[in-house]
């Protein structure tokens, strides 16, 4: 189950930069197929918002991509909603986060020469790539993408077009992908830490890693058979998911019945709940790196965050039906689950304010990376708070499935996890490359990003609240509700498509700075973790280290009390 | 496994073949049962019950988690409770639906 | 360089990599099947037809139970083999490992019977939530049988040079099979009665 990789002779172009069995390599790989992947599911969002602002009419520009008219149709529209969650979840924050910067970094955190199983690493990237370009094939098939959401409801998802059926093969496929990956992931930080590494001395950012691989691992398997039954049924007919005598376009349809739509919104969720905590912990560990880096102080509360984070990825199981308030639960299960919603908010509060007090009085640098993370804290903050009311079954009745829950789940993802991605990438950027990223360009990113998301998803909250339902073609426009908010639509669009060109000066920066940018010294923060102390910039190939260091203490030793600088490097004696 | 010596590994044999016995009477018995004339829900526990001494078994002594590290038996135990969770959870949601 | 403990144990741990890895993938592994098995109870419980209950009679029990004495049997072929490795008879290793690999194909024969004989009298996954589940179940653990087929054909034949070269690490290897082995067949021993005798 695993290769020696030879460094003594010159390795082909291939098995260099294809099929490289290196985690550096392979994580690049995913870093970059995954920022594609996030500006594609981008790009669907800015399309879906011509259509939310300026309801029927023609598209500029891009409005050939919708036939002679270039007008949206309400199934396109549909197919844009369902690849927008698919790809922005499954193909792009996930792998950049987990794929990304998990493989590149866990490895040199612990002091390890490459993952435990290189080969299983190369079949997970590849596994993931080829689900990415599977998802794609839908757009090109009879009737299109999924359509039905990226939750794929029953019964609607198992007659829905053959687009159903391709998002399927691709889910399974990237189910495979995070399985081998968090399997390597676990291997990886139980059996190749450093000696010296003892779990209390981890970063903390392994210990994100640590808590998402098992919540990949044991919570995708469920949603893996689900998407087995669904395609049962789709392909062979079967009524897993087909209540009896369901009526389809006036006409009963001929199955033979006795399933459950809600079993699939059980098998459903109990994977996609853990989801939320898989993209949210890796963000809360390139945060912790990044603000204790910055604030010159050790992180505030080390060992409670990292308590909090393995509760809360426990407690992440056991949450899942406050998705299903609204299916006719019964009101003792809905009790339970309420009281674990409202269990499994307390470790997030934990950790968040661990994170505040770290910013008390310290002497803080604002470079980008730091900008971010900063960024990330009150994002996440409203992301999380305003999650509450849905957690209680009483509000949720008036909050669910409106763009309130859309302006819940963004506020977490998009300024959260994505911010805290940004931060990482120009915390990192110097170490994987050994080149600097431009200061400048990067806080213009960070500003103008922070403006335009906060106008995307604000206004969210009060189309919510006004009980503007999310799944609307037009926006609400033949809605008696919406039309007081009606004119945010436009305020909304508008952002997003500013948010869309404030990323030009990153992807310049990267591009550019990749190329041309100033050398930087291996240890360019003043760190103190593994890779910044003993790995050169970039580390190695296929060992990473010239000598496997040793560590002697604590993650986070930065302005100790009589040592001669401001920084003790883990692996000082 | 440096802990097997020679005569260890010798009386494991035995260990295995007995196991082998016992699964194999246990899958008798567990069809035999079926066929006896119980309710539906005596034969449910009497025969999750038999597979669970068999699984156990298995698991036990071929798989070695009798004498397995922690570190497996930590990610087997919470293993387990997701599994108590998945299969409980929604079979309760399921029941609480159905008085309404 | 090379990657540590791959072969050799880490001493705080007590396990080389692939024993951790396997019992990973076998953790994930549990969660499927158990997916499965909780589909199976919730389409039970609201099966007000009584499908189950007249699909189950409609099952070949003799047949199952042969098949689970014959993976029962290959189960300890499984760890008769390792034995054998470990005590270094190379010869009586193959006997073992090949009786594995003739008991699995015996197991699919028989599964291929029962499966034509179904199909002859016009059962499908379609006929009812019942034999959906059914076909599923078995299909999805029968996949796992040729999987570990794969991987033990692989070992007896073309993979046993190891076995001079690395011996060591070869007998981890086959410690891992077995472990899959030991896995896919604790899944029928739980399948065997929930599809067949309740």
């Amino acid at each position: 189950m695993s290769g020696q990789p030879d460094t003594h002779h010159e390795e082909s172009f291939w098995r260099k930069y294809i099929f490289s069995i290196d985690h550096k390599v392979i994580g690049l790989q995913y870093g970059i197929t995954a920022l594609i992947f996030l500006f594609f599911g981008f790009c669907l969002m800015m399309m879906m918002r011509w259509q939310l602002a300026y309801p029927e009419q023609p598209m500029p520009w891009f409005g050939w991509l919708f036939g002679e008219t270039g007008v949206m149709l309400p199934e396109m529209y549909n197919s844009l909603g369902a690849m927008h969650g698919t790809v922005m979840i499954f193909l792009g924050v996930v792998p950049l986060a987990v794929g990304a910067f998990g493989n590149y970094f866990v490895p040199l955190q612990i002091g390890a020469p490459d993952m435990a199983f290189p080969k299983l690493n190369m079949t997970s990237y590849w596994c993931y790539f080829a689900g990415g370009i599977v998802m794609m094939v839908g757009f090109f098939v009879p009737g299109g993408a999924a359509n039905s959401g990226w939750t794929s409801y029953p019964p609607l998802a198992d007659i829905a077009t053959t687009g159903q059926t391709v998002w399927l093969f691709g889910m399974v496929l990237l189910i495979t992908s995070s399985l081998l990956g968090s399997i390597n992931t676990i291997t990886t930080i139980v059996q190749l830490r450093a000696k010296g590494l003892t779990w209390m001395r981890l970063p903390f950012f392994v210990w994100s890693q640590f808590v998402t691989a098992f919540l990949l691992l044991l919570a995708f398997p469920p949603l893996e058979a689900a998407g087995v039954l669904q395609l049962m049924d789709r392909l062979l007919d079967t009524s897993f998911f087909l209540p009896s005598g369901l009526i389809v376009s006036g006409e009963v349809l001929n199955v033979s019945g006795g399933g459950s739509p809600l079993l699939w919104q059980h098998m459903f969720w109990f994977l996609a709940h853990p989801e939320v905590y898989v993209l949210i912990l890796p963000a809360m560990g390139i945060v912790a790196e990044v603000l204790s880096n910055n604030t010159r102080k050790p992180l505030w509360g080390y060992k409670s965050i990292v308590y909090a984070s393995s509760f809360l990825g426990f407690m992440s199981f056991i949450v899942w039906a406050h998705h299903m308030f609204m299916t006719g639960m019964g009101s003792t299960i809905s009790a339970f689950f309420q009281t674990t919603t409202m269990i499994i908010s307390v470790p997030s509060v934990v950790i968040l304010t661990a994170m505040f007090i770290s910013l008390w009085g310290a002497s803080i640098r604002y470079n980008s990376a730091m900008l971010f993370a900063l960024g990330f804290l009150p994002m996440f903050g409203i992301g999380g708070l305003t999650g509450l009311p849905l957690g209680i079954a009483a509000s949720d009745i008036h909050l669910h499935d409106t763009y309130y829950v859309i302006g819940h789940f963004h506020y977490v993802v998009a300024p959260g996890t994505i911010f805290a991605l940004f931060a990482g990438v120009y915390y990192w950027f110097p170490k994987m490359t050994g080149k600097t990223l431009n200061e400048t360009l990067g806080k213009i990113h960070f500003w103008l990003s922070m403006i335009f998301i906060n106008g995307i998803f604000m206004p969210m909250f009060v189309q919510g609240l006004a009980g503007v339902s999310r799944r609307l073609w037009d926006g609400g426009a033949s809605y008696a509700h919406a039309t007081d908010t009606l004119w945010l639509n436009e305020v909304m669009s508008a952002s997003a498509w500013l948010l869309g060109l404030a990323q030009i000066p990153f992807i310049y920066n990267l591009i550019k700075s990749m190329k041309s940018g100033e050398k930087a010294e291996s240890n360019h923060w003043d760190a103190t973790t593994l890779e910044w102390t003993d790995a050169p910039s970039p580390p190695l190939p296929h060992r990473n280290f010239e000598v496997i260091p040793e560590v002697y203490r604590g993650p986070y030793e930065y302005s100790v009390p009589g040592a001669d600088k401001d920084f003790t490097p883990q692996s000082e004696a | 496994m440096s802990g097997h010596s020679v005569e260890d590994i010798k009386k494991s044999v035995k260990v295995y073949i007995g196991v082998f016995a016992a699964l194999a009477v246990l899958t008798v018995v567990t069809v035999a049962a079926s066929y006896l004339d119980l309710s539906s829900g005596e034969a449910f526990f009497l025969a999750i019950i038999i597979a669970s001494v068999k699984g156990t078994l298995v698991a036990g002594y071929f798989m070695h988690l009798f004498s397995e590290k922690t570190t497996v038996l930590a990610v087997l135990g919470l293993t387990f409770f997701f599994l108590i969770v998945i299969m409980f959870l929604p079979f309760m949601a399921f029941t609480d639906q159905a008085v309404i | 360089m090379e990657i540590p403990y791959n072969v050799e144990e880490r001493q705080d741990t007590g396990m080389f990599n692939a024993k951790l890895g396997i019992w990973l993938f076998l953790a994930s592994e549990v969660m499927l099947f158990g997916g499965l098995f909780s589909a199976y109870v919730f389409l039970r419980m609201g099966d007000v037809t009584g499908t189950f209950i007249s699909g189950a009679s409609e099952l070949n029990i003799p047949l199952a139970t042969f098949n689970t004495l014959v993976l029962i049997s290959s189960s300890v072929t499984m760890i008769m083999s390792w034995v054998s490795l470990k005590l270094g008879e190379q010869k009586k290793f193959k006997t073992y490992l090949g009786t594995t690999l003739l008991l699995a194909g015996v197991f699919l024969v028989v599964k291929y019977f029962e499966y034509t004989a179904k199909f002859h009298h016009g059962i499908f996954p379609e006929t009812s939530t019942f034999f959906a589940i059914y076909f599923t179940l078995t299909g999805l653990h029968m996949l796992h049988i040729i999987g570990g087929m794969v991987v033990i054909f692989y070992f007896l034949v073309p993979g046993s040079k190891m076995m001079n070269t690395e011996s060591e690490r070869f007998t981890n290897r086959i410690e891992i099979v077995g472990l899959y082995w030991h896995f896919v067949d604790l899944v029928w021993i739980f399948l065997f009665p929930v599809l067949y005798l309740l």
